[in-house]
């Protein structure tokens, strides 16, 4: 079954490559079908789910791949992959139907997208360190294919820079892993064994550079300061669907990293370094505000709010390495927390990008100050994009909120400096509020005149969405049950 | 004796005779004959070298060559790899006036660098070099073009340089040791004056790093890879690596412990990795800049080779890498050999639009040799890096990281162009060469499949 749900877009790209004689229409509605088929698959996964427990992955697959150094293809679900598994499946269906219009070589951008969504979905379910680092690499791979084939302006250039740096990131983490392994008695790339064995306890420099080493991979993909400098040339010269998904999946992978890897296999290095990582949380949330305060540029904007909303993730995990008396419960709403925020991230930040692309297709351009009235022309446009910038900034009743919330309730009484973050939401408020201002109201003028409102196919793309988000900022009981007991878990193995 | 343990050898050997000998007698139009015996020749001695992996380890020739495992993955490779070469030959060099004789050297040269492969004798070692390097001078020349016989001249005497500093060291070895036979070398070598023996063991080593092209003996490689046709440039960057990186292997496994060998060989490694890598990037020649990719590749080769009995990884990593590599780069120089008016790597600027598959193939093997998962040579190349951190040359296995990162610029900088959109006048190309094509296909293909199913080839390798 997980087998399948990784594996169904795949056959789909296949598929698309070798039919001969396809045309674009029909390559693109391929695209959907499978894409739809495969959430559905992901919704029965979920229907299906019980947690699996402690040490336990559910619908787990295991079968030889490199007996030698004891890397298995080992895939399995837990409280922290599937939620992530099911948004990547919504914001990949989502691309599918926006671009339902688009004339630009469908058959062969079909295919890529159905590939990075075999590889998004393997990465999420991966129980074993290759296979993890695997799909890790060539979601790089794809993307770099998708910025460098559709994307606009410098685009050679800044996929360039993505695959570089990101690249760097991963073989960082490839010698993490390969320290890991080395470490562990008997060598296993096996995550829930490592997981288990928790090899590098005791040695606390082995395990600092090792974790060290980990981190810089993780840090690099998701961004944080200082490593973000990839992000903004890279989403900006990316097509929209391309920004959707390295925005709403592909940072995850990083964070999802730290309490999938980092976490449970080197709690103590985790605990030791947590103050650095709680930094770089706090440091990434307002700086990523104010940076994106100070651009003019629409997309280059919502890639800084990327940064910043990335950086209440990491803050979580931070926080929760910090062990203090009496605070576990508190840790594992922190952590709750982060692996909501991810989710929600996910399906905002993807609505956005969506939207955006609609205006570069209008008008060409992303200028903040090129745009204004545009709530006249395009009233669909400007409620689907207000709702976004308010579930971005977080609102109560959308799922920024929640996740937002549970971050601080729990990081806050766990170490109370992460109130200086809260910054970081006060800045969101103000850019997105100006950007809104800026964007769609006062006299109708400049390249908003005869801009069209949003198209069937852009707002069937967009209001599911949005909804989701709704949905989880109004009735959060499904999806924090599921993650719960899969956070209380991280933080027990922390505080090993 | 038992001459019949050597039996892929002899094919080779004897199909390059037969080459030689029909190719006279044939009218150049039907030299293709040639050809189909040397591809017979191939297939044979990769089956009979298969066949012979089933058995148990045991030596021939008075203990001289040993045929085990690892001999039996250097006939498969190196056969199967000359087989891939004489399909690319087939587009290049059909009906052209040194036809056979060109699959003549083809064969003998094989046949050198498998002696090399199962060498446990210094002078074998000795043997199987001449045998595996004096074709390769031909070959290189054999176009006739100006940079051809540059490059042959060039290697011809680095080849005979190196050469004379390997025979001056197997002599050291063998004054001090008086024997050259590999089972008695541990002890005789571990009561030598370590001086004596080290300066040997660098003579050797030196002419089997010109052989494998890794520094200090690389420097006729990126010129022969340019100079030469596309077909022999294709092999002389794969198939004679394979015999000397296992010769370097199976020399420095007998050497006592007094000697700090795996400081030299890890020497050897880092700095043919590096400078391979920072050669490379400005190279605009496609096949110069494969032929400074290969140098780096040497590097990587050598990691394993470097941690030889410290760690259970580094036969099976170094015998996969091989494997992978060959396989790969055979991948990338077939795609240079179907398109061979494209001189230049703005040439192939949008060539994935024109020729999808092609492109597709190319684009596998850049990002193979690069060491992208899944891909046959990532197994390889995290199998050496966690060999390397086993034995506790960490360092070694980050360097090997950190070149792989430094290599990326110069793979995604073809890349780029593959699939960049075509600006203006584009150079007149013809349709790709067929059998190059497929060559190419078929290769890129099994670069990936090797890499998924490396579980099997593992535990044959093991």
């Amino acid at each position: 079954m997980l087998s399948l749900i990784i594996f169904l877009p795949l056959l789909g790209a296949v598929a698309l490559v070798v039919i001969p004689r396809l045309d674009g229409a029909a390559a693109r509605w391929l695209w959907v079908v499978v894409a739809a088929a495969d959430l559905a698959l992901v919704t029965g996964l979920w229907l299906a789910y019980e947690p699996p427990g402690a040490g336990r992955l559910a619908f787990e697959e295991r079968a030889r791949w490199i007996p030698g150094v004891d890397s298995s293809y080992h895939v399995g679900v837990d409280g922290l992959s599937l939620p992530l598994m099911a948004m990547t499946a919504v914001i990949f269906l989502a691309c599918a139907v926006f671009a339902l219009r688009d004339q630009d070589r469908p058959r062969t951008r079909a295919a890529l997208f159905l590939f990075l969504q075999s590889v998004s979905l393997g990465l999420f379910a991966a129980a074993d360190l290759i296979l993890f680092f695997l799909f890790f690499d060539l979601s790089i791979v794809g993307m770099y294919f998708v910025i460098a084939g559709w994307g606009h302006g410098d685009r050679g250039r800044s996929a360039m820079k993505f695959f570089l740096y990101t690249f760097l990131g991963s073989l960082s983490l490839l010698a993490g892993f390969i320290g890991l392994y080395v470490a562990a008695e008997p060598h296993t790339f096996d995550m829930v064994e490592l997981a288990e064995q928790t090899p590098l306890d005791g040695s606390p420099t082995a395990g600092g550079l090792v974790l060290a080493a980990i981190l810089l991979g993780l840090a690099v993909k998701t961004p944080t300061v200082p490593f973000h400098t990839w992000l903004p040339p890279a989403h900006t010269d990316a097509p929209a669907v391309g920004s959707a998904v390295l925005a709403g999946v592909l940072l995850k992978m990083g964070t999802y990293g730290f309490v999938r890897i980092a976490m449970p296999m080197l709690p103590e290095a985790w605990r030791a370094w947590a103050w650095v990582v709680l930094v770089v949380g706090i440091v990434s949330v307002v700086y990523g505000a104010l940076v994106a305060l100070a651009q003019t540029d629409l997309k280059r904007m919502i890639a800084y709010t990327s940064v910043n909303h990335m950086g209440y993730v990491v803050l979580a995990v931070g926080a929760a390495g910090i062990l203090t008396e009496g605070t576990a419960q508190a840790r594992s709403v922190a952590v709750t927390g982060a692996v909501t925020q991810m989710v929600s991230h996910g399906l905002i930040t993807a609505a956005l990008f969506l939207l955006v692309g609609v205006f570069w297709e209008r008008a060409g351009t992303y200028d903040l100050g090129s745009y204004g009235g545009l709530a006249g022309p395009a009233p669909r446009l400007a409620t689907l994009f207000a709702l976004g910038a308010f579930a971005s900034l977080g609102l109560p009743g959308l799922s920024g909120f929640i996740a937002e919330f549970q971050v601080f309730a729990g990081s806050i009484a766990v170490a109370p400096v992460t109130a200086i973050a809260l910054v970081g939401l006060l800045l969101t408020a103000a850019l997105f509020l100006r950007a809104l201002q800026r964007l769609f109201s006062g006299p109708t003028d400049g390249a908003s005149r005869g801009f069209g409102d949003l198209r069937p196919a852009e707002l069937w793309s967009v209001a599911p969405l949005l909804a989701l988000s709704l949905l989880i900022g109004v009735l959060p009981r499904p999806l924090l049950g599921v993650v719960e007991p899969a956070a209380d878990l991280v933080v027990q193995l922390v505080g090993r | 004796m038992r001459p019949l343990l050597l039996l892929p050898e002899i094919v080779l050997f004897v199909g390059g005779l037969a080459v030689l000998l029909g190719g006279s007698f044939l009218p150049r139009t039907r030299q293709w004959v040639t050809r189909v015996i040397a591809g017979v020749a191939s297939v044979v001695a990769a089956v009979l070298g298969a066949v012979a992996m089933s058995g148990t380890s045991t030596t021939a020739m008075e203990g001289t060559f040993i045929v085990d495992t690892t001999t039996g993955v250097a006939r498969l490779v190196a056969a199967l790899g000359a087989l891939v070469v004489l399909a690319l030959a087939a587009d290049e060099i059909d009906a052209s006036p040194r036809e056979s004789e060109a699959y003549a050297l083809l064969l003998f040269s094989t046949a050198g660098t498998l002696v090399l492969a199962g060498a446990d004798d210094l002078l074998v070692v000795a043997v199987g070099f001449l045998l595996a390097s004096v074709p390769l001078y031909g070959l290189i020349g054999i176009t006739g073009t100006a940079l051809g016989a540059e490059a042959a001249m060039k290697t011809y005497l680095l080849g005979a340089l190196l050469g004379i500093l390997l025979l001056a060291g197997i002599t050291l070895l063998y004054g001090v040791a008086a024997t050259t036979s590999y089972a008695e070398l541990t002890d005789r070598l571990a009561e030598a004056p370590t001086g004596v023996v080290a300066a040997g063991l660098v003579g050797v080593l030196g002419g089997l790093m010109f052989k494998a092209g890794g520094v200090p003996g690389h420097f006729w490689v990126p010129d022969a890879a340019q100079g030469a046709g596309g077909a022999v440039a294709a092999f002389l960057t794969t198939v004679p690596k394979i015999g000397a990186v296992i010769a370097v292997y199976r020399l420095v496994s007998v050497l006592p412990g007094t000697l700090a060998w795996p400081a030299l060989v890890a020497a050897l490694a880092v700095a043919s990795m590096t400078l391979g890598n920072l050669a490379a990037y400005g190279q605009t020649d496609p096949r110069r800049l494969l032929g400074w990719s290969t140098v780096s590749q040497v590097g990587y080769l050598l990691v394993p080779v470097a941690v030889a009995g410290r760690s259970d990884l580094a036969l099976p990593s170094l015998l996969l890498y091989l494997a992978g590599y060959t396989v790969t780069n055979l991948a990338a120089f077939a795609v240079t050999t179907a398109l061979p008016t494209g001189r230049e790597l703005a040439a192939y600027r949008g060539m994935a639009r024109s020729y999808p598959w092609l492109g597709a193939a190319l684009a596998v093997a850049l990002l193979g040799l690069l060491g992208t998962p899944p891909t046959v040579v990532f197994v390889g190349k995290l199998t050496i890096t966690a060999a390397a951190w086993d034995a506790g040359y960490a360092w070694l296995g980050v360097l090997a990281l950190l070149n792989t990162l430094v290599s990326l610029f110069y793979y995604l900088r073809w890349i780029a162009a593959l699939y960049a959109h075509p600006t203006g006048q584009l150079p007149e190309t013809r349709a790709p060469l067929s059998w190059s094509r497929t060559a190419a296909l078929v290769t890129a293909a099994l670069s990936v499949l090797l890499g998924i199913g490396a579980g099997p080839l593992w535990t044959i390798l093991a």
